[in-house]
């Protein structure tokens, strides 16, 4: 019995996705391999860090956010620009936080002058993010869609009750969009369908799959994305071939691990790294489970995550 | 390669003589086949062909157990790539590298932490699971020193890392019948190292420079009478590890190699000298095919989420752990405690009754049965729902137990404050935090 290395082929493709315009636009997708498997095809954009800005101060973020974000983030474009400039972020994800109905309640126009203003300051390329109430945002992303016309930004996340508007404001004005499903390959794959239906290139769409926090239902996530990422690779299957968002920052810095000090729990050890370690985990295993761009919170993770990729292969 | 039922039909007596408890030796070996019978019924098989059988019916991948008692760590027997396919068998150990040419006061801290880094999480106890003990100095005394310094205090399994034959006897006959892991084998010294394994009954780590190379060594060394192999493709980069695992995994699930057919060995301490970075290439490898992570640097920033990560990665993906339906008590709750809902998925469980017993305040806790689903989760797919929690209430007689009527439901699930009431005549419903992390203040204000 002699050894020979048990290399797959595969015979599907990831999308390969345009976000941005001109010197700045970013390339996600076109892998043709498992992540990082390099020794049986090819990744030839690597997994891009998009840290996340709001359009309000949040309130209640872990001090170790604080610390590092507290000077600028009631200021979007300031803290957009902090992100680009000296955190080394691949695109920035606005969070229109102040739309929802339950919170801020401001209307598309006030909403889409943040927008503009974040988008004419920082070149790197914008995924727009709505605040989850399906009707306010796509209410709201349309007239974003409209105003920003050309600008090759993601919209989302488009789910259920609302992709008709988003993807049709997104496919008329020249926008990417991201449809979000709970966590399961049969829903994600009928909502590119419904989206392709009505006439949005599947190159335009990118897949959120939902994402849980390492220890609140990671484990799903995971195994939802390796799923999507075997349907398109191995059985070459059409609709599932959309790079994939994962939005992790927001639920890392949720769990209890990623925030609680030591008066609380001493021996959980340094809250600082501990947070970091919390979003950057978490963010690893979707990589390796195969996100294409991962929403993160911490300037440290996005170092660390380079250097990861750095490590696996891809520059 | 695996038999068919005909191939080992072959091999057996053909007398059918039926003490197997099956009429023929063919409907024995059919049965043998499908994995449904064991070779150890049929009394009349000869050794030559147990040899045989036994070789090829044996799991693709073996499992391998170091230590003894009950902190024994058992890696291996994995059948699976994904998880999502059947589930992740043994959850991978992390052990903390020890140096003999540590100073005394690292040694110690070391140890310290093995005892001490210990963190519950949804009813385990999550921990450090050996001591890798490393001979750095070359010096045999010195080595078995600190080996016998380890076992007086701390009883987790070790590994003894020396590629010195010499060395690893010394520390061997220190160790007596813990059956520590031996590192490692490599092509120079592994006629010494199978002898010393043999003797002392030790599991063998096989280091060799490439996967290809490992094979050759580990036949050799299987067929020297060593069976409890741990594999270690000798690479220390991120990359390379990665692709080495994918390919020893493979090898031994898909084409049923055996010379590979053993779990691994991984040493992010040897990849990076950034204590983030080793974390994370650790993380890497619980996902990718590691058996046994080695760490440098293992501290409660980096342990817990890496710990974590092994549970989320090593839990049944099709069965969600679920709770008993019912009310639970806290802190000895009277007739005027809060009454709290929540639903039966375990993860949802321990953290809910984590933080309200981290409040010290009494306390009724429901649990309803929601077939294992977390309270978004089960509120969308209709398992959490106004009605079912109300009959719930009713059924489950504490109406008897609280004077009062006031019940907090989770957050999260606000929207059916309003059906709730409906349903529930003469409750109030509470709308309780949405994230568990302020229970604690939440009851704090409760009366
Ligand atoms: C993992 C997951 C799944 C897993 C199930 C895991 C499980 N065993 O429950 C799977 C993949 C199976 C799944 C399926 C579905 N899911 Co799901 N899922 C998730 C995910 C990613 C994490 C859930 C989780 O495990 N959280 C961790 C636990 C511990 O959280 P928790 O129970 O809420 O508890 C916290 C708090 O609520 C609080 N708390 C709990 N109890 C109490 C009690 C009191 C008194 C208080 C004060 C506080 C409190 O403490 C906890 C920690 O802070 C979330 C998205 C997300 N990021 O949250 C979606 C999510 C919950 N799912 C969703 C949906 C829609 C579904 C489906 C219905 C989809 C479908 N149509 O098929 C199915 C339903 C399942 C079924 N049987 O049909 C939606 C719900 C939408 C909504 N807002 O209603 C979510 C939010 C995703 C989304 N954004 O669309 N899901
Ligand atoms: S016990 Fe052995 S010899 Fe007898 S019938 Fe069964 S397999 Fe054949």
């Amino acid at each position: 019995m002699s050894y020979s290395a048990p290399i797959d082929r595969y015979t599907g493709k990831i999308n390969k996705v345009e976000i941005g315009t001109g010197d700045a636009s970013v390339q996600v997708g076109g892998e043709t391999t498992l992540p990082f498997y390099l020794f049986e095809g090819e990744m030839p954009n690597r997994p891009r860090l998009a840290m996340e800005v709001c359009d309000e101060a949040p309130g209640d973020w872990a001090k170790a956010l604080e610390d590092v974000l507290g000077d600028v983030w009631d200021d979007p474009v300031k803290w957009a620009a902090k992100c680009k400039d000296e955190f080394g972020a691949d695109l920035i994800c606005l969070r229109l936080l102040s739309i929802d109905p339950n919170g801020a309640d401001k209307g598309p126009d006030e909403a889409l002058e943040v927008v503009r203003k974040v988008a004419d300051s920082v070149e790197i390329p914008l995924i727009i993010y709505g605040c989850g109430n399906a009707s306010k945002d796509g209410e709201v992303l349309k007239k974003v869609a409209e105003q920003m016309e050309g600008r090759a930004m993601v919209l989302g996340p488009a789910v259920e009750e609302n992709y008709k508007t988003i993807s049709a404001a997104a496919m008329g004005f020249g926008h990417n969009v991201a449809g979000e499903t709970p966590i399961d390959v049969n829903m994600a794959k009928q909502l590119n369908i419904l989206m392709t239906n009505l006439g949005m290139p599947a190159e335009r769409i990118l897949i959120d799959p939902s994402t849980g926090a390492l220890g609140y239902g990671l484990e799903y996530t995971y195994s939802v994305i390796e799923r999507d990422r075997l349907t398109a690779l191995q059985q070459n299957d059409a609709m599932m071939q959309m790079p994939i968002i994962c939005d992790m920052g927001r639920e890392a810095w949720k769990a209890k691990e990623a925030k609680v000090g030591t008066d609380e729990h001493p021996e959980y050890g340094d809250p600082v790294k501990r947070g970091i370690m919390w979003e950057a985990i978490g963010v690893t295993s979707l990589l390796v489970a195969g996100a294409d761009i991962v929403v993160v919170r911490h300037p440290e993770t996005v170092k660390l995550m380079r250097s990861t990729m750095e490590g696996l292969g891809v520059k | 390669m695996a038999l068919t039922g005909l191939d080992i039909y072959k091999k057996l007596p053909q007398t059918n003589c039926g003490e197997c408890g099956v009429p023929t030796c063919l409907a024995f070996a059919m049965k043998l086949a499908s994995g449904g019978a064991s070779l150890d019924s049929c009394p009349h098989v000869s050794q030559e062909a147990k040899d045989a059988l036994s070789e090829a019916s044996a799991p693709p991948m073996r499992e391998v157990t170091i230590g003894q008692g009950d902190n024994a760590l058992k890696i291996g027997g994995e059948q699976v790539l994904f998880r999502h396919e059947k589930t992740f068998f043994n959850p991978c150990g992390f052990a903390l590298v020890i140096d003999d040419s540590m100073e005394a006061a690292e040694v110690d801290s070391r140890l310290e932490s093995l005892k001490k880094m210990r963190f519950e999480r949804v009813g385990y106890e999550l921990k450090t699971d050996l001591a890798a003990l490393k001979c750095s100095s070359g010096d045999k005394s010195s080595f078995a020193g600190l080996v016998e310094k380890v076992k007086g205090s701390c009883d987790l399994p070790l590994v003894l890392m020396s590629d010195d034959p010499d060395v690893m006897s010394a520390a061997l006959d220190v160790c007596g019948t813990g059956k520590p892991l031996m590192a490692s084998a490599t092509p120079e010294n592994c006629d010494a190292m199978a002898e010393l394994a043999k003797k002392h009954q030790c599991p063998l780590v096989v280091r060799a420079g490439s996967v290809e190379e490992l094979s050759g060594l580990t036949d050799k060394i299987s067929k020297a009478g060593v069976q409890d192999l741990v594999l270690d493709s000798g690479s220390r980069d991120l990359s390379k590890t990665l692709e080495n695992l994918v390919m020893m995994r493979r090898s031994a699930l898909k084409k049923k190699f055996r010379p590979l057919g053993y779990p691994t060995i991984t040493f992010p301490c040897q990849e990076t000298q950034d204590e983030m970075l080793e974390a994370i290439h650790a993380s890497v490898y619980v996902m990718k095919y590691g058996g046994i992570m080695v760490m440098n640097n293992l501290e409660p920033w980096s342990a817990l989420p890496l710990f974590v990560l092994r549970q989320n990665i090593y839990t049944d993906p099709q069965r969600p752990m679920q709770v008993k339906e019912g009310f639970y008590d806290f802190a000895s709750p009277d007739e005027s405690s809060p009454v709290l809902v929540t639903t039966n998925f375990s993860l949802t469980y321990f953290i809910v009754s984590s933080e309200i017993e981290s409040s010290k305040r009494p306390a009724h806790l429901g649990i309803v049965d929601s077939e294992g689903l977390s309270t978004l989760t089960a509120w969308a797919a209709g398992k959490f729902t106004a009605e079912k929690i109300a009959a719930f209430i009713k059924k489950s007689g504490i109406e008897d137990k609280v004077k009062h009527r006031k019940v907090v439901i989770p957050g999260y699930v606000a929207q059916i404050k309003g059906e709730l009431e409906e349903e529930l005549e003469g409750w109030e419903v509470m709308v309780g935090p949405r994230e568990a992390s302020e229970i604690p203040g939440f009851l704090k204000s409760w009366q």
